[in-house]
């Protein structure tokens, strides 16, 4: 009996996550609702069978997420039996930050990254996991399973500890806390596969549907509420498109496409000649953002 | 293709973990960029952010430099080299591959290491215009060292020499000297041309003469095989028992496999059980093999937690010591020192110890032995650990899960090191305690007094000794029993064969602890004034007594008034370069972070810090 690729990911995976309560006080999973978080929390749920996650989930809503993520989220806290935070950038919504207004490098930081950290402090978690794969970014590919934080939440990209087998270093001080990436060695094939084996929900948004479109610097973008005002010449197109990453609405670009189901998506992926990244509008501000946002605290 | 073919082709993908290693231009990151490029697993946006990136960092011109696919962080783009291990993913119509690109600078063999932990197979880059260097021997070594069993030479740049036959030849004898002297299960050599694409994925007829494989055919066909035992064991990583009716061991098993009914044995008790039931991640099965994440449970319940060993009942080979020879990779700038003690991490669990020989040095160019007392960034050594106290292993060519550690340090927390466990070593078991029917604290109730340490620590000049003379001579004045260890006296006769280097300081303090570890046992009151600049030795001696009878006094005089004072003329002497290693010029004093007591020598007279300290001794019912 020989284990398959996917087989060997998803024991490497639980592996990491059972470590982390092994070892950690206080460890929280961040869900994003995207389809990776959903993965992994799938995930977590077969290291802890037959019992419950012994840990929180945590959400930090940016408040512009799309409404079909939030309902989502809803329902899988409810079905799931979850411990479910939800954290939002109180100062951002009183300064009414916005990433039309703003623009994404200003949103990012203030609902995302600081928000981020305002929770991590908040909560006082040790260990935070998150859903990022090494395949996305070229700043990730580099990044450890476990991924140290200083006490401000700071990454030293230049200074990571070195990781040998699956000998992970869980020793921090007071206040220091770690980053874990369970998915680090999955790519994007890899979770659309196991999502079909694994019939595990997924928000509607991935699937193509005729959607209420405009477009803004060749990209588009959904509509999903009154709070993104149409600039001159642009218009409301009702087009068929679906998501291949999922974030704050007027930062997520949607692709043409007639995918309607993990099946369909999984060819149109084989067949496909842009990375899943491209529709993130936050990590073309500049050459190496990524790693810079990195630094700053991002996940 | 139909989805049903597809999945079977991707279920049918084997996994293969490869590692890149060559010295520094030897072409890594432009083979890795050509693997990617070539199997199409770049898409469009990033084939052009590559574009982009390559007319303003490249080195091809207006044309795609493929390396830059690879090199992911921004320092390294702008110094064109790869800095960090970075791990890539590709796949062809058989193989699923997981890339470490490691780099192939001198002083970055630890990145090496990391790569080759995780690693089934290494392509050896060899530069063809320069042939065989001391890097590629080195990257050789490692190899073999971590256990890798198929390697691949790939004899790059064949571009640059207009394909000539006899250079690869000559190359490849050369290397064959190097790995002759190690234990490679497959070796194959390749002449390629990453920058053209010769070879990679397709066969160029500059090269007819050469009639093997692609690079990739050769990487799709190997076959691995496993080396290591068999016999079923599992490391628990974590006892599941999240609600009262259910008990379950979770772990990754680590070799061999387990059905349920199997008889097995929990390590180091030797408890037998039976195996109920195995949790798999597809759910409950009768059979779960090496590498699975699962959760057994037993027929009847014992006292099982992380950090024992579920094995098989017929056979095995692990030990329960605390003692054995490894190689060690130094990985940090921080030099390992003898003595010192460190955090050692198992696979599942974490204990203090130390490394009490390095028996000795290799030099990783010539594969000589030198005998050395610590080893530095980056140096690869033999040595024999000691550990505070027992746990279960393996030797690394059994196991590798069960055979490797890594150090990391008690203070900084950063991991300074790795290594793979050669054998157990037994400690001298016929030397036991003797039992004595006078202890300590008879021995000190005599004298009415709590036996304890006042261990003086600060930077020479500091008045360290002044203050702990006058401590001695007010405690005997109240008739109690004392002794004080001073560190220049104690260098003329027990500690004469030790210099100034950070080890010698380290066995210094260590003989020094035991020392004073003997005389509280006497039941005295011990008094120790030595500079004992290291956090880590300090612990130490704190760790080797009771709780409470270890009391760390900080004298803390600044340097500047040291210097000012120094009644030695020893500063004097060590600015002018007479004397080397001298604590605070040319050796580090690292402050104590939570002493009992300090002392500031610049507000206070010696007499009344004296009293102070006596104070501290009332207050806790020591005298």
């Amino acid at each position: 009996m020989k284990l398959s690729h996917i087989e060997k990911l998803e024991s490497e995976s639980i592996h990491i996550i059972r470590e982390v309560v092994a070892e950690f006080e206080n460890p929280v999973m961040l869900y994003s609702i995207g389809k990776d978080s959903s993965v992994m929390l799938h995930l977590a749920q077969k290291a802890f069978a037959p019992n419950k996650i012994p840990f929180k989930l945590m959400h930090i809503d940016t408040t512009w997420k799309f409404k079909e993520m939030i309902f989502f989220r809803e329902e899988t806290a409810k079905n799931y039996n979850l411990d479910l935070l939800v954290h939002i950038n109180e100062e951002g919504v009183r300064d009414k930050i916005s990433p039309i207004t703003h623009g994404s490098k200003i949103h990012t930081d203030i609902m995302k990254t600081q928000a981020l950290k305002q929770a991590l402090d908040k909560y006082r978690f040790d260990a935070a996991f998150g859903g990022a794969r090494r395949d996305e970014e070229k700043s990730r590919s580099k990044e450890r399973i476990f991924s140290f934080r200083d006490k401000s939440h700071r990454w030293d990209p230049k200074n990571q500890k070195p990781e040998l087998w699956n000998l992970f270093n869980t020793k921090i001080n007071k206040d220091e806390s770690v980053r874990v990436f369970p998915l680090s060695n999955w790519t994007e094939i890899d979770v659309w596969q196991y999502i079909f084996q694994e019939k595990i929900p997924i928000v509607p948004l991935y699937f193509a549907k005729i959607r209420p479109i405009i477009k803004r610097n060749n990209m588009l973008i959904m509509v999903d509420d009154d709070r993104l005002e149409l600039k001159q010449n642009e218009k409301i197109e009702q087009i068929q498109v679906r998501f291949r990453t999922l974030g704050c609405y007027p930062l997520t670009a949607a692709v043409e496409s007639s995918a309607s189901s993990v099946e369909e998506i999984l060819i149109e992926l084989l067949e496909t000649k842009h990375s899943e990244r491209q529709g993130r509008l936050i990590d073309n501000d500049q050459i190496g953002s990524m790693e810079r946002k990195k630094q700053e605290g991002y996940f | 293709m139909d989805l049903e073919t597809f999945f079977k082709n991707q279920n049918e993908k084997k996994q293969l973990k490869i590692l890149t290693c060559g010295s520094v231009d030897d072409g890594k990151s432009t083979l890795l960029g050509r693997l990617m490029y070539d199997s199409k697993n770049i898409y469009s946006d990033q084939l052009s952010q590559t574009q982009t990136e390559s007319e303003k960092y490249g080195t091809q011109g207006k044309k795609i430099d493929l390396a830059l696919l690879i090199d992911g962080l921004q320092a390294e783009r702008e110094q064109g080299i790869t800095i960090d291990v970075a791990y890539r993913y590709f796949e062809t119509e058989n193989c699923k591959f997981i890339v470490a690109d490691t780099p192939g600078h001198e002083e970055y063999t630890r990145n090496m290491a990391t790569g080759a932990s995780n690693s089934d197979i290494g392509i050896i880059l060899v530069d063809a215009t320069k042939g065989i260097l001391d890097q590629t021997k080195r990257h050789t070594f490692i190899l073999s060292l971590l256990g890798i069993e198929n390697i691949i030479v790939a004899i790059n740049k064949m571009d640059l020499i207009d394909y000539d036959e006899k250079i690869f030849q000559e190359i490849k004898q050369s290397f064959k000297l190097t790995s002759s002297q190690f234990d490679f299960k497959t070796e194959e050599f390749i002449p390629i041309s990453a920058l053209k694409g010769d070879n990679v994925f397709i066969k160029n007829k500059n090269i007819d003469w050469y009639k093997g494989k692609t690079l990739i055919e050769e990487l799709e066909q190997i076959s691995l095989f496993n080396y290591e035992e068999d016999f079923f064991s599992l490391p628990v990583q974590w006892v599941n028992r999240l609600s009262s009716n259910f008990r379950g061991y979770s772990g990754t098993i680590s070799s061999g496999k387990i059905k349920v009914d199997d008889e097995v044995q929990v390590l180091p008790s030797k408890e037998k059980n039976k195996i109920k039931k195995i949790i798999t991640p597809s759910g409950e099965k009768d059979i779960a093999v090496k590498d699975q994440a699962v959760t057994l449970t037993f027929d009847k319940e014992i006292d099982v937690s992380r950090g024992n060993l579920i094995c098989s009942n017929e056979k095995h080979n692990y030990f329960s010591a605390d003692q054995f020879a490894s190689h060690i990779i130094w990985m940090n700038k921080e030099k390992m020192l003898p003595e010192r003690n460190y955090i050692f991490r198992f696979i599942n669990s974490q204990i203090v110890g130390k490394i009490t020989d390095l028996v000795h040095k290799i030099n990783i160019n010539t594969f000589d032995k030198i005998a050395s007392k610590s080893l530095g960034l980056n140096e690869i050594g033999y040595c024999k650990v000691a550990l505070n106290k027992n746990t279960i292993f393996n030797s690394y060519k059994n196991n590798k899960r069960l055979g490797s550690f890594v150090i990391i340090d008690q203070f900084t927390n950063q991991t300074l090191a790795a290594g793979v466990i050669d054998h157990e070593l037994r400690r001298a078991s016929n030397i036991s305690w003797q039992d004595m029917s006078i202890n300590k604290n008879l021995r000190s109730s005599i004298n009415g007094q709590k036996p304890c340490i006042l261990w003086f620590t600060g930077l020479s000049g500091s008045g360290k000794s002044t203050i702990a003379n006058i401590i001695e001579q007010k405690l005997h004045n109240l008739s109690k029993h004392t002794y004080l260890l001073d560190g220049d006296n104690v260098r003329h006769g027990l500690n004469k064969d030790l210099g100034f280097t950070d080890s010698d300081r380290v066995e210094n303090i260590r003989r020094i602890s035991e020392v004073s570890k003997l005389m509280i046992d006497a039941g005295l009151i011990t008094i120790v004034s030595f500079i004992s600049p290291f956090k880590s030795e300090r612990k130490m001696a704190r760790e080797l007594v009771e709780e409470n009878e270890f009391i760390e006094i900080f004298v803390d005089t600044p340097i500047d008034e040291c210097e000012k004072r120094d009644p030695k003329g020893l500063y004097k002497k060590a600015r002018s370069g007479q004397l080397k290693n001298f604590t605070g010029i040319d050796s580090k004093y690292e402050i104590p972070d939570k002493p009992e007591i300090i002392l500031k020598t610049e507000t206070k007279n010696a007499e009344d810090l004296a009293d102070q300290v006596l104070q501290y001794l009332k207050n806790n019912n020591k005298i």
